[in-house]
């Protein structure tokens, strides 16, 4: 081909840069996720909500702002306020944002941009 | 090679779009309640919708009555504090980047299709409550290119959709009575946070606000802040309720009794927007 | 094709250099303005739409003035036209792209642009012009391209591509139409509130665009082995010396209807344009700057021999250019802000990053309208070498 050796060459640090995610981690020390469980609650608002917590959201969101319906019965007969603040942040719940919902974020360098209107719970400061 | 450039092309980009298109054919919709189409289809995954508490105030068409002659200084100032507090809104010095929900100017401001020089002395020394008429045609929500502002229809009230806002502000424009505002720039910085509201959001910067009738505490079965703030003072002074609130469909509400025996004003009734905020002189 | 737009002399080099350092700038503008938030411009308020807005009205009307070309070429055979279709064809392009990124530039989360695809509203008239303008964008790209390659190839278009071009004609009035209806159907906006709001936008873009391409038509002249002819440049000088007439005619329409009538509400802004309002006159050296170009752009235009010779038909376009520029722009977005609707008055001034974005996004649509036309030229070129 045309110029084989100059494709050869792109190719080669092409694969090397797409690969990056990959090779640029080994034998790094595996970091553990220290992720907080509320502590009372045992089941979760909905089953799957690890994949499906952002579908949860934005029904509820939909559901609150553009029908006024505010309240919830899940598969086993609970009753929720659909409220992030109120509810998903309530004491009860996962109040603390930073080991909860930060844990899994931060760990796959996800920023929703939730935080920017919605007010996280506030946390005590570390003691030294 | 034996594809050309162009087949090449052709033939990607065909695949692209077939790699695209999901089948969604295992998905059936389920009851989306008042949704609109693209909503629904949004949500085709999802589970079906909530339900209304309840301990909520209903109405069919919400309204506010303005006692004039029963506002005055302190309550004006007080139902702005109170509602820019419980709805976190941040307080902008610089004038071009304010934001306000409720505030109170002179009555050739609020009417200015009904103001003269020889107004009555009364009168013109007042603070008008000014505020988002949650028009029953709202020329607002006509013009939102993404429905981001919107009528409900269960009660009529002129919602703000906070997520789906792309800050046009189309909405601001076409207003009549300059009852929106745009967070021109981060609203977090000028909030106290010691005395924000934990049970409601602020805003992000690039979104359009404006009073929301208090549809949240409407839910919880209370009145809006201003009329709750207001009635209690108006309360302490003996006077007359400043502020009332109430169902205009319904005839025996106070408002409609109101409006029934007092003589009432609209801003700028000429225009077909259909203000449900009323001021009795 | 789009190969011959990156073989070039030096200048054309230079000229691209120049352009792209522009925007550079206003692109790094732009992110901090996506960082702050749209405090950065002198928007508020009160005045919530500037001098993005502003731009975009404007070349809405530039893009639509395409029409003027393809018209009286396609519809009623008027060939001497044919030399320069794909330069006004391009002039759309590279406007209606304009347009599309100021509103960009606007928005105050323009990540969710995409809301307006995923929830059409029918009733807004901004979705109709974001379907309007992306229409026009492609008939314009793809018709152009089309004809130029056929015309690269030595052949006469391809049949099916008429209908394209038939839609393309209403589709221009279209454009601009609605982007007057944006303003023109706005209660609370009195300035505005006015019938005759799409007919001056049609007539100020058929001014302005016009102008635009005739200037382009003697650079291209200049610089170029392609020369456009002097009829067509002769013809889009009556077009554009008529419509400035009408343009200048409807607004004082306006006047009288604001002045005999007396109503406050039609008189006030005229009056903050022109006099200033309970001491705010920033605009008011802006708009007497306007009439100053409009009345001499007509002098040049009406009088035969000023018309007639190439020289004073451009400082006649230029003229033509600013005064529409100001008028449509600066007189009418801003305008209609003031006095707000509690008849407070704040005024605008545009910020320096504010500046610099607009800056980027006209030499944004100058690069693309370059890139076009050297393509464009050299087709013409090698077939007239042919």
């Amino acid at each position: 081909m045309y110029d084989g050796g100059k494709v050869i060459t792109g190719l080669i640090i092409g694969v090397i840069l797409l690969a990056l995610p990959l090779w640029w981690n080994l034998g790094a020390e595996e970091k553990k996720l220290d992720i907080k469980l509320p502590k009372k609650e045992k089941k979760c608002v909905e089953a799957n909500m690890r994949p499906n917590h952002m579908q949860v959201l934005d029904l509820w969101r939909d559901s609150v702002v553009r029908t006024a319906n505010r309240y919830y019965i899940n598969e086993n007969g609970r009753k929720f306020e659909m409220s992030l603040q109120k509810t998903c942040m309530s004491e009860n719940c996962h109040a603390r944002k930073t080991e909860f919902c930060d844990q899994c974020h931060d760990y796959t360098a996800v920023e929703p941009y939730c935080w920017d209107c919605h007010i996280p719970p506030k946390e005590p400061k570390e003691t030294m | 090679m034996g594809v050309d450039r162009r087949k090449f092309l052709k033939i990607a980009g065909i695949s692209a779009l077939g790699v695209a298109a999901k089948p969604a054919a295992s998905v059936f919709a389920k009851d989306m309640g008042s949704f609109t189409p693209s909503e629904t289809i949004l949500h085709l995954f999802d589970k079906p919708l909530g339900f209304a508490p309840g301990q909520a105030l209903t109405a069919t068409r919400w309204a506010m009555v303005v006692n004039v002659k029963a506002v005055d200084e302190e309550i004006a100032n007080a139902c702005q504090a109170a509602c820019h507090k419980i709805h976190n809104v941040p307080d902008i010095e610089n004038p071009k980047h304010e934001i306000k929900w409720i505030w109170s100017d002179n009555y050739e401001n609020v009417f200015t299709d009904q103001e003269h020089e020889l107004i009555m002395d009364d009168l013109k020394e007042l603070p008008f409550l000014s505020l988002c008429n949650h028009c029953y045609d709202p020329p607002c929500v006509r013009v939102c290119p993404t429905k981001a502002t919107f009528k409900r229809e269960t009660d009529g009230i002129v919602v703000m959709d906070m997520h789906r806002c792309i800050g046009c502000r189309f909405c601001m424009a076409a207003c009549p009575y300059g009852s929106r505002s745009f967070n021109w720039v981060d609203p977090r910085e000028y909030i106290n946070e010691e005395e924000q509201n934990m049970d409601y959001p602020t805003r992000m910067k690039g979104v359009v606000e404006k009073c929301n009738f208090c549809a949240e505490l409407l839910a919880e079965g209370r009145i809006p802040r201003c009329v709750e703030v207001a009635q209690e003072l108006s309360r302490e002074k003996g006077k007359e309720p400043a502020l009332v609130f109430g169902d205009l469909d319904d005839p025996d509400s106070e408002v409609r009794k109101l409006l029934r025996s007092r003589y009432s004003l609209r801003r700028k009734p000429t225009l077909g927007t259909n203000p449900n905020v009323y001021y009795i002189v | 094709m789009l190969e011959k737009a990156l073989v070039g002399g030096r200048k054309y080099w230079i000229w691209m250099a120049c352009l792209l350092v522009v925007m550079g700038v206003g692109f790094v503008m732009w992110l901090w303005q996506l960082s702050y938030g749209l405090g950065i411009t002198g928007m508020s308020r009160d005045v919530s739409w500037g001098v993005y807005i502003a731009n975009f009205t404007f070349l809405v009307g530039v893009a639509a003035a395409a029409v003027m070309v393809v018209t009286p070429y396609y519809i009623h055979h008027y060939k001497v036209f044919g030399r320069i279709t794909i330069l006004a064809e391009f002039l759309g392009v590279a406007a209606v792209t304009m347009c599309l990124l100021f509103i960009i530039a606007d928005l105050g989360n323009p990540f969710r642009a995409l809301n307006v695809l995923l929830h059409p509203t029918p009733n807004s008239i901004l979705f109709w012009d974001m379907v309007v303008l992306n229409g026009y964008l492609f008939l314009n790209i793809f018709v152009g391209w089309n004809v130029l390659t056929a015309e690269r190839k030595s052949v006469p278009p391809p049949r099916w591509i008429k209908p394209f071009i038939y839609i393309s004609i209403p589709w221009a009035v279209s454009i601009h139409t609605v982007t007057a209806f944006l303003y023109a159907g706005l209660p609370g906006r009195h300035f505005w509130l006015t019938a005759i709001m799409a007919a001056r936008f049609l007539a100020s873009a058929f001014a302005a665009g016009p102008a635009l391409l005739i200037i382009f038509c003697l650079i291209v002249r200049k610089n170029t082995r392609f020369d456009p002819g002097n009829q067509p440049i002769r013809t889009l000088s009556g077009i554009v010396t008529y419509a400035m007439c009408l343009n200048v005619f409807f607004f004082l329409l306006e006047v009288f209807t604001g002045f005999y009538s007396n109503i406050p509400g039609h008189m006030h802004t005229i009056e903050y344009l022109f006099a200033g309002l309970h001491g705010h006159n920033a605009l008011v050296p802006w708009m007497w700057t306007a009439t100053f170009f409009a009345a001499a752009s007509l002098i040049l235009l009406l009088v035969p021999a000023t018309r007639r010779k190439d020289d004073t038909l451009v400082v006649a376009c230029i003229c033509v250019f600013i005064a529409t520029w100001i008028d449509k722009g600066v007189g009418l977005v801003l305008g209609g802000f003031v006095p707000n609707p509690l008849h407070h008055i704040t005024e605008y001034r545009a910020t320096v990053p504010e500046i610099f974005i607009t800056l980027a996004i006209w030499a944004t649509g100058f690069f693309i309208l370059s890139a076009l036309y050297k393509v464009a030229i050299t087709v013409k070129e090698e077939q007239q070498q042919a």
